[in-house]
């Protein structure tokens, strides 16, 4: 898929993100809007799948890890449309009796989902479970996961990244989500995270850094992370994000992490994300 | 005379339960190559060394990062294993809820937490570390099976048994060495409970390093006339209600000995399922909400009420003799 395609599926990802959370006036567009374009890169590009056989050890496939778990509608999204499930599902999305719970779950059965997600830190652990077993099982495949910049916060991700490059996992591409922004404020606010190369460095990863909203950045990445296989070390990439991106009043402000936008802020969202493919 | 199934009275031998979950662990590793070990800078304490040397690279030492561990055990599970996480029950419960249950017990993941060094028979390195609130905690989790064995050979046959279950398990054992008292050849079943003894006038139910307490406690009341049914109630969840309340319908007194707090436990357990289903007085050996501390096993088993004179106490009490 070329660029010109991804990004006429981002478009319209996006809508549905700001449709979903209007629907059930709850949920976290801002995020969601931050991470479209890396998560229709891996699902319509990079990764090797197979949708329309959901199976949960996903052996012989490429796996994709959410670790922040409150961006799910963008995940939504992007599952419906790559065929993990029907788009029309995405309108029960946060609703009683629904696959698609507020966080990521697999209680119900959602096609796609692997793991729950949203008690923030735990899924670099995880996916760093599910890539050794790769490695163990001798495929090829990768595994992906995404985490929040105010996620890291949590000790859990540092005790998994020590553990990471201790065991020499090297079939991992972990992108943390640079908007610097989180629920009260941004991070420099909240806590800082001081200079998070140099964190990831100091822990033994290799580190990137990409422009999020630039599908050829973001294919640039991931091919040089691949070149790495077998050097023993993990990759991180720090993806430069603008929370809300798309919606021109949730860009850059933490007020649109996890809130649900009026009538008239939808319509107004609507209009500057044309309609590329048809609405759910 | 008392009336014994599948036991002895009179053991020839200690050992460790830990150890029989390190020779369990060998075995099931030999048995099932899908069988993976985790473990948090305790390899020597909980045993798994031999499955360890024998399965270097399905061994894998996660350092002193318990939430760690629990993560990448759930991640382990996607792609068909099925680890095996070891560290003490402090350190696998408390420590970790939130990741066991996310990662764990949400997910419906195939992950065996198994935890030493449970309850107050830890011993001397204090209360930090004598957790009794830990079968509380993982019971109360939807989808978690509960397994507290009671000697080395019991712990060993229930290694084996939780691998062949699919689904998270909570298997807890203990540090010192105790009686072998159950006979290997005695069928072990998740689940269901083992009877060890008969009697007609009263049930003894317990778990653990109490089952054994028990046993002592029918043989002294049975001088005395009093004749018990001793449940050992390995599985705590899914509770065997069936047999249970059999017991108390028959014997119509009901008391149960455990190495935990007494809100939260096995105790809880059974009073629940008895009150719905049929009504019994009951008396209760358990640690009354009070912290542990400093000591020998043997001695903290003593000041904490943990032994078969205090069940024997309370039974006369709960008859009213």
């Amino acid at each position: 898929m070329n660029s010109t395609e991804l990004q006429t599926l981002a478009t319209q990802v996006r809508r549905d993100i700001v449709r979903m959370v209007h629907a059930v006036q709850s949920g976290h567009p801002g995020g969601s809007l931050g991470c479209t374009d890396l998560l229709v890169q891996l699902y319509f590009s990079t990764m090797n799948i197979n949708p329309e056989e959901f199976d949960m050890d996903g052996k012989g496939e490429d796996i994709f890890f959410l670790s922040n778990g409150h961006i799910s509608p963008v995940w939504y999204s992007v599952l419906a449309r790559r065929g993990y499930f029907p788009l029309e599902e995405l309108k029960t999305f946060r609703k009683l009796n629904s696959r698609l719970q507020g966080h990521p779950a697999t209680e119900e059965g959602l096609p796609g989902i692997r793991i729950a997600s949203g008690s923030l830190g735990q899924g670099l652990s995880v996916a760093l479970g599910a890539a050794q077993v790769k490695a163990l099982n001798h495929e090829s495949n990768w595994v992906y996961s995404l985490h929040g910049d105010g996620e890291l916060q949590e000790g859990q991700i540092w005790e998994a990244a020590m553990y990471a490059s201790h065991h020499k996992v090297d079939n991992i591409l972990s992108f943390i989500d640079c908007n610097g922004q989180q629920i009260d404020g941004s991070t420099d606010e909240v806590m800082s995270l001081g200079d998070l190369e140099g964190k990831w460095k100091a822990f033994g990863w290799r580190v990137m850094t990409c422009d999020g909203h630039s599908f050829a950045d973001l294919q640039r990445v991931i091919s040089e992370a691949h070149q790495h296989r077998g050097s023993g070390i993990p990759t991180v990439v720090l993806m430069k994000t603008d929370m809300g991106k798309g919606v021109d009043f949730m860009e850059g402000t933490h007020k649109w992490h996890g809130i649900a936008p009026s009538d008239e802020q939808l319509t107004d969202a609507l209009n500057q994300l044309e309609s590329t493919l048809t609405d759910y | 005379m008392v009336d014994t199934h599948h036991i002895t009275l009179e053991p020839t031998e200690s050992k460790d339960t830990r150890s029989g979950f390190g020779q369990g662990l060998l075995e099931v590793g030999h048995q099932n190559p899908n069988v993976l070990g985790l473990c948090a800078d305790l390899t020597g304490s909980l045993k798994m060394n031999a499955f360890r040397d024998a399965f270097p690279d399905r061994f894998f030492q996660v350092g002193i990062a318990e939430a760690n561990m629990m993560g990448v055990a759930a991640g382990m599970t996607i792609g068909g294993k099925i680890p095996f996480t070891g560290t003490f029950a402090n350190f696998s419960t408390g420590r970790v809820y939130d990741q066991i249950r996310q990662s764990i017990a949400y997910s419906e993941k195939n992950v065996k937490i198994c935890a030493s060094h449970a309850g107050l028979t830890l011993g001397e390195d204090g209360a930090t570390h004598q957790i009794l609130e830990d079968i509380g905690m993982m019971k109360m989790l939807p989808n978690m099976t509960v397994v507290v064995p009671a000697d080395y050979e019991q712990t060993r046959q229930a290694t084996l048994a939780i691998a062949m279950h699919h689904g998270p398990v909570y298997l807890r054992f203990g540090r010192p060495k105790v009686p072998v008292f159950i006979d290997p050849s005695a069928p072990f079943e998740l689940g269901k409970i083992q009877m060890m003894m008969s009697g007609a006038d009263l049930t003894i139910a317990a778990c653990g390093h109490l089952v054994w307490e028990a046993i002592q406690a029918a043989v002294e009341l049975a001088k005395d006339g009093i004749h018990a049914d001793v449940l050992n109630v390995h599985t705590i969840k899914p509770l065997d209600e069936k047999t249970l309340v059999k017991s108390a319908q028959k014997t119509g007194h009901v008391l149960v000995a455990e190495e935990h707090q007494r809100a939260g436990g096995l105790g809880c357990s059974i009073a629940q399922a008895l009150s719905s289903q049929h009504p019994t007085p009951m008396a209760f050996v358990a640690v009354e909400d009070q912290f542990g501390e400093s000591g020998t096993p043997a001695q903290l088993m003593k000041k904490y009420g943990l032994s078969a004179e205090t069940i024997v106490v309370k039974a006369k009490g709960l008859l009213g003799r």
